[in-house]
């Protein structure tokens, strides 16, 4: 026995293992201090497995056996198999079409009877996997743009799948996967690009559409005197510069009222809106009507007939910001007690923290994660495999995506997107990806003197 | 290779460490920067749930409890929890239909929202809430029984005294900054409830409770660390007999008018009884809002408290403070007589009365002599040693504002009214400088004319003569259990005497109205083994307008024993027609009897008492005020209907006839039945509407001749 845990530890890296538990332990608490109230029955409540804290703990002993039975397989199972997992992966999210149930109004889980599972989540792992399978492969050159739009779509798939299952939160996190296809060499201009279409988008919403045309044009002309002698030598140049002016002014103009009159949800149009302090009310009177029908069923409109202001956020950012430095004690916060925050045991579970434990409470798990996260990356570097590397900045990646987006949302930074917060948020499917996810790459971490494909 | 790598992992940690350091800095920002969450955190999420003491009890001298609390219920709604209640079991109980239930529920929905308790029908009746009480296991959660403490009269009695409590508008909470009340809080609107409010209030308690997103408190913050404990109301004692109050009150029955006895060693008052009086029991219960609208509307006017809030002119009861400054002016002595030929005549008009004969003081008082008294007020007015009549009518009026009247006494229960002394300057205003004489005003020395005074300014008059010369400002409350914390009795203790008057001259007024029990106009009222000093008067009164005479007011003040005075009391029984002798002076007879006496045995006076009881006064003109204000309310209901177009208007008529569609049968029954529509409101309607003012008042009756007053 004792030699067979020797060869088992052997290489684990033990510091991931710890912040793994720590912020589990941490999620734990949270989820325990948002559904206890004084006079419940402990003892009853956690054998009852009726509370979340306590199905959370069931999940939690499933996961590290899981945990354990992944620290003990060979290295090779996961580079044999990456490719029939990616495929296991698609055929779940297809099969969630059919066999799913409908959970707050999008149907993208599958009833497994003592938990429900959402494809969507774990498909991350499978994508991981894939990804590493196929830019760890001889035959991949990555400086081809076709190897580079293949990995994008190995990538970008369940993300599809995940949009027409109406889970637009899970589906961005795929888009977390082109940090890791930056960091294996995929051109920086792509994320210039894409960055500055970002803010032409944000800016479309903000700036009135003549004066950012106006500014546009003015950018555009300034450009043409300034690079006037060049032009005169290179025509193309010219071209980039008209051509780029004309795609900017496309898409202020008739691509963003596009995509957020027709192409979202209503819902999700306001979402993003409210990040940026602006009321949207869809500009088609139907829709505007159906919208405003839908928000007076939910309770959400005020006495004057208006919108009521994004409820969540202003009470997660309540809840956040009534911590202080000390927060208000264990299982003291009034917020949390009186049911103020929605969705607070998932998506807003940080706000539990941030009223009980206050700054350094919030600053602790913050310092947390970026530990986990500058490990991880370090961890990634270290390997010898590139198998091992591009699954490495794949979990990192995945991590820090949750992380930020999931903690912005509650502070006011970011768009109310449903994804919860890793290992903290109460739900069996996340915590068990992200347990996967970590103990996969402890234990390819543990073989990184071997060279995997 | 090696650099390009380590080039783009360093851009990735720098990602990620920036990012990280943003939130850390936002964090920072919410919660140590800003202090503004935790302020909207602890309004939504804190309740102060104010704790009401309860109120103070107030006792009488026999340290009975006349004003207590007892508890009452409310039926609360909580409209989102009403599915699946057999609602069947409310309707029954409370006998109202679906569709009031209905609009009921809505009602509540729009007050307080649908998580929060609305009052489905506040204060019940004992028989509902013992009903409800038995089924509250078939219409809860959606219901609830709710305790409300409110004030309980175990007497019955003494209603305008006690006053009573109503909801805190706008007007109060702006008078009240910064005390601590609320919207809605009862507290005191009249009577001592109002006066004493500081001291039966009590101090109220906060309870913080945590409260959920659908605004229900759930639990203790706490364990209620930062909570502070009510304190109940201090409790108040007065000198009230309860006893006599209420025999005052059956005495008063279907009278308009006042008693008011005072103790007039101390001022205390021992009963104090507005006739018509009302229930004041009624004003707690469920059916409160409708009894005061009703007693809004009375023409008789339950609500005003007649003993300090209508003034009159005092009548004969006067001629005893007139006597009084002529002796202390000197310029009669007790010995001095006129010949009253059964009349005065000193001004050209007579002003008669029933004996005419030679008076000296005494026979004058007991005789009530028209004649002596206007002469008596002559010579005081008349007096050279004063450079004119303005000087000397003005140290008449020191005299009499000296005595009490004139100005309000300070008595502790709202609403009382100053009466009128007229002095030069009133005159002046009047008649204009110099154009008025002794005889302009002459009836003011019979107590007719301008002078006006109020029940308790009467009351409080015999006060000062039965003590020789002081009196302490009358007041109902003796004392505040603990201590008077906020100085609301300090006036209640100093002796006013501003004027001197010698002993002598008081013997002699003694004398005087003795004899009126004796052998003059109340003889018949004489109280056995009592000497009781007396004064009748009758007052005659007009019709606002000054033309229409109405029949006399009875008045009878008096104190007793002449020795050792127990009680000073007055009584006025309006518009009674005869004489003061005839009902006020029994009335103060019996009461003062009850009082001194504990009891009444005598057969024969309690035959008297009963006789008084069943004696209904109420004079006939208030029937057509009665019949006014009923058509009025009617033409309005009529109004109403016709712009709502429930009913059509036929033809013209005198008046305005109803004709309900369905009923057009009953056509002809409901025509007869209505009053005939009611002659053109004329000055009329001020009485009715505003506040009372009672017919004699001063100015309406200055073009009037003062009228000959008898006895």
């Amino acid at each position: 026995m004792a030699r067979n845990e020797q060869i088992i530890s052997k290489g684990i890296n033990w510091t991931i293992i710890w912040l793994y538990l720590a912020l589990v332990f941490i999620g734990l608490i949270a989820i325990f201090s948002v559904e206890f109230r004084p006079g419940d029955d402990l003892l009853k409540s956690i054998t009852g497995l009726k509370t979340n804290y306590s199905k959370q703990l069931l999940y939690l002993v499933f996961c590290l056996v899981l945990g354990i039975f992944i620290l003990i397989t060979d290295s090779k199972f996961f580079t044999a198999t990456a490719n029939l997992f990616y495929v296991f992966g698609i055929i779940l999210l297809l099969a969630t079409f059919v066999l799913g149930k409908n959970v707050n109004g999008s149907r993208s889980w599958i009833p497994l009877g003592f938990m429900n599972l959402q494809p969507a989540e774990t498909c991350k792992i499978f994508v991981a996997l894939a990804l590493a399978k196929y830019l760890s492969r001889l035959e991949t050159d990555f400086r081809q743009w076709r190897s580079q739009l293949i990995a994008i779509a190995l990538a970008l798939t369940p993300a599809v799948f995940s949009i027409l299952q109406n889970e637009t939160g899970l589906a961005l996190v795929y888009f977390a996967f082109f940090i890791v296809l930056y960091r294996e060499g995929l051109p920086a201009s792509y994320l210039v690009i894409g960055a500055s279409v970002a803010v032409l988008v944000v800016a479309s919403v903000l700036v009135n559409p003549n004066t950012l045309a106006i500014i546009l044009t003015a950018i555009a002309v300034l450009s043409l005197l300034l690079l006037r002698r060049k032009i005169r030598r290179n025509k193309l140049i010219l071209a980039i510069i008209v051509g780029s002016w004309l795609i900017s002014v496309g898409i202020q103009r008739f691509a963003v009222p596009f995509l957020f009159e027709t192409a979202m949800q209503p819902y999700q149009v306001e979402r993003i809106m409210s990040m940026f302090g602006k009321d949207y009310v869809p500009q088609d009177s139907v829709k505007a009507a159906a919208f405003m029908k839908q928000k007076e069923k939910m309770g959400k409109v005020n006495k004057k007939g208006g919108k009521e202001e994004n409820y969540n956020v202003k009470q997660s950012k309540i809840a956040i910001g009534s911590g202080g430095l000390l927060g208000k004690g264990f299982l003291k916060g009034a917020v949390t007690k009186g049911d103020f925050v929605p969705e607070q045991h998932t998506d807003f579970i940080f706000t539990a923290l941030g009223e009980s434990f206050g700054f350094w409470g919030t600053a602790l798990v913050v310092i947390i994660y970026l530990v986990l996260l500058m490990v991880i990356v370090n961890m990634a570097e270290r390997q010898r495999s590139v198998f091992s590397r591009v699954y490495a900045y794949s979990v990192a990646a995945i991590i820090f995506f949750h992380v930020v987006v999931n903690i912005c949302m509650t502070i006011g930074l970011a768009p109310v997107i449903g994804i919860p917060l890793p290992l903290i948020s109460y739900g069996g499917s996340s915590l068990l990806t992200f347990t996967v996810f970590i103990f996969i790459l402890v234990r390819l971490d543990a073989d990184r003197q071997v060279v995997l494909r | 290779m090696i650099d390009f790598n380590s080039i783009r992992s360093r851009v990735i940690r720098a990602i990620f460490a920036g990012s990280f350091l943003i939130i850390l800095f936002q964090l920072f920002n919410l919660q140590v920067l800003s202090s503004k969450y935790s302020r909207m955190a602890e309004d939504q999420a804190i309740y102060r749930k104010i704790v009401y003491p309860s109120r103070g009890l107030v006792y009488d001298r026999n340290r009975h409890v006349i004003l207590d609390n007892t508890t009452l219920f409310d039926l609360v709604v909580i409209p989102s929890q009403l599915k699946g209640i057999d609602t069947g079991v409310i309707l029954r109980i409370l006998n109202i239909d679906t569709a009031d239930f209905k609009e009921r529920v809505i009602t509540a929905i729009i007050k307080n929202g649908r998580y929060q308790p609305s009052v489905f029908q506040g204060l019940l009746d004992e028989r509902s809430y013992a009903r409800l009480n038995e089924s509250l296991y078939k219409i809860q959660p959606g219901f609830d029984l709710i305790a409300r403490p409110v004030r309980k009269y175990p007497f019955n009695a003494a209603g305008p005294l006690l006053g009573y409590l109503g909801e805190a508008d706008s007007n109060f909470l702006k008078k009240h900054d910064g005390e601590g009340y609320r919207m809605g809080d009862y507290v005191g609107i009249n009577g001592i409830e109002k006066v004493y409010e500081k001291a039966l209030m009590g101090e109220r308690g906060i309870q913080y409770w945590l409260r959920d997103n659908k605004n229900r408190p759930t639990q203790p913050l706490e364990n209620g660390k930062f909570d502070s404990a009510a304190v109940s109301g201090k409790n108040l004692y007065t000198s009230i007999d309860m006893d006599l109050q209420q025999f005052g009150e059956k005495l008063m029955a279907n009278k308009m008018g006042s008693i008011v006895a005072i103790n007039p060693k101390t001022g205390s008052i021992i009963a104090m009884v507005s006739g018509p009086g009302y229930d004041p029991s009624r004003l707690t219960g469920s059916e409160r809002r409708k009894y005061f609208n009703s007693l809004l509307r009375d023409p008789l006017k339950p609500l005003l408290n007649r003993s300090v809030g209508a003034t009159y002119s005092p009548g004969s009861t006067f001629k005893t403070l007139n006597a009084l400054i002529g002796l202390q002016e000197g310029v009669i002595t007790t010995h001095t007589s006129f010949y009253c030929p059964g009349a005065y005549v000193g001004c050209g008009k007579r002003m008669g009365c029933l004996d005419p004969g030679t008076f000296a003081m005494q026979a004058a008082i007991t005789h009530s002599c028209n004649g002596y008294f206007g002469n008596v007020m002559e010579k005081i007015i008349n007096n050279n040693i004063y450079p004119n009549v303005d000087s000397s009518l003005n140290v008449w009026a020191r005299y009499m504002k000296g005595f009490g009247l004139g100005h309000r006494l300070g008595i502790d229960i709202p609403g009382e009214r100053p009466g009128l002394v007229p002095d030069a300057n009133y005159y002046n205003k009047a008649w204009g400088k110099g154009k008025w004489s002794y005889c302009s005003f002459k009836s003011v020395s019979i107590g007719q004319g301008e002078v006006n005074s109020s029940p308790l300014q009467v009351a409080n008059e015999m006060a000062y003569i039965a003590n020789k010369g002081w009196y302490i400002t009358p007041h109902v409350v003796d004392s505040i259990e603990g201590g008077d914390k906020w100085g609301l009795m300090d006036k209640y203790k100093e002796r006013h005497s501003s004027v001197h008057v010698a002993d002598s001259v008081f013997e002699a007024v003694h004398d005087g109205m003795q004899g009126v029990m004796d052998e003059g106009t109340g003889r018949g009222s004489q109280v056995p083994g009592i000497v009781v000093c007396g004064k009748t008067g009758t007052v005659e009164n007009y019709a606002p307008g000054g033309i229409i005479k109405r029949p006399n007011h009875a008045f009878f003040a008096a104190f007793a024993p002449r020795e050792n005075p127990q009680i000073a009391i007055m009584c006025v029984v309006e518009n009674s027609g005869r004489f003061g002798g005839t009902y006020a002076a029994p009335i103060v007879s019996l009461m003062i009897e009850k009082y001194l006496k504990d009891s009444i045995t005598d057969k024969a006076r309690l035959a008297k008492a009963e006789w008084l009881e069943k004696q209904y006064l109420i004079p006939a003109f208030v029937y057509a005020d009665f019949r006014r204000q009923d058509s009025i309310d009617h033409r309005k209901d009529t109004a109403y209907l016709l712009s709502k177009g429930y009913i059509r208007k036929l033809r013209d008529t005198l008046g305005i006839e109803d004709i309900d569609m369905e009923v057009d049968v009953k056509k002809e029954d409901r025509k007869a039945s209505l009053p005939k529509a009611p002659p053109p409101p004329n000055n009329d309607s001020s009485a009715q509407q505003g506040e009372i003012i009672l017919p004699n008042n001063s100015n309406e009756r200055r073009r009037v001749a003062p009228a000959d007053s008898t006895q």
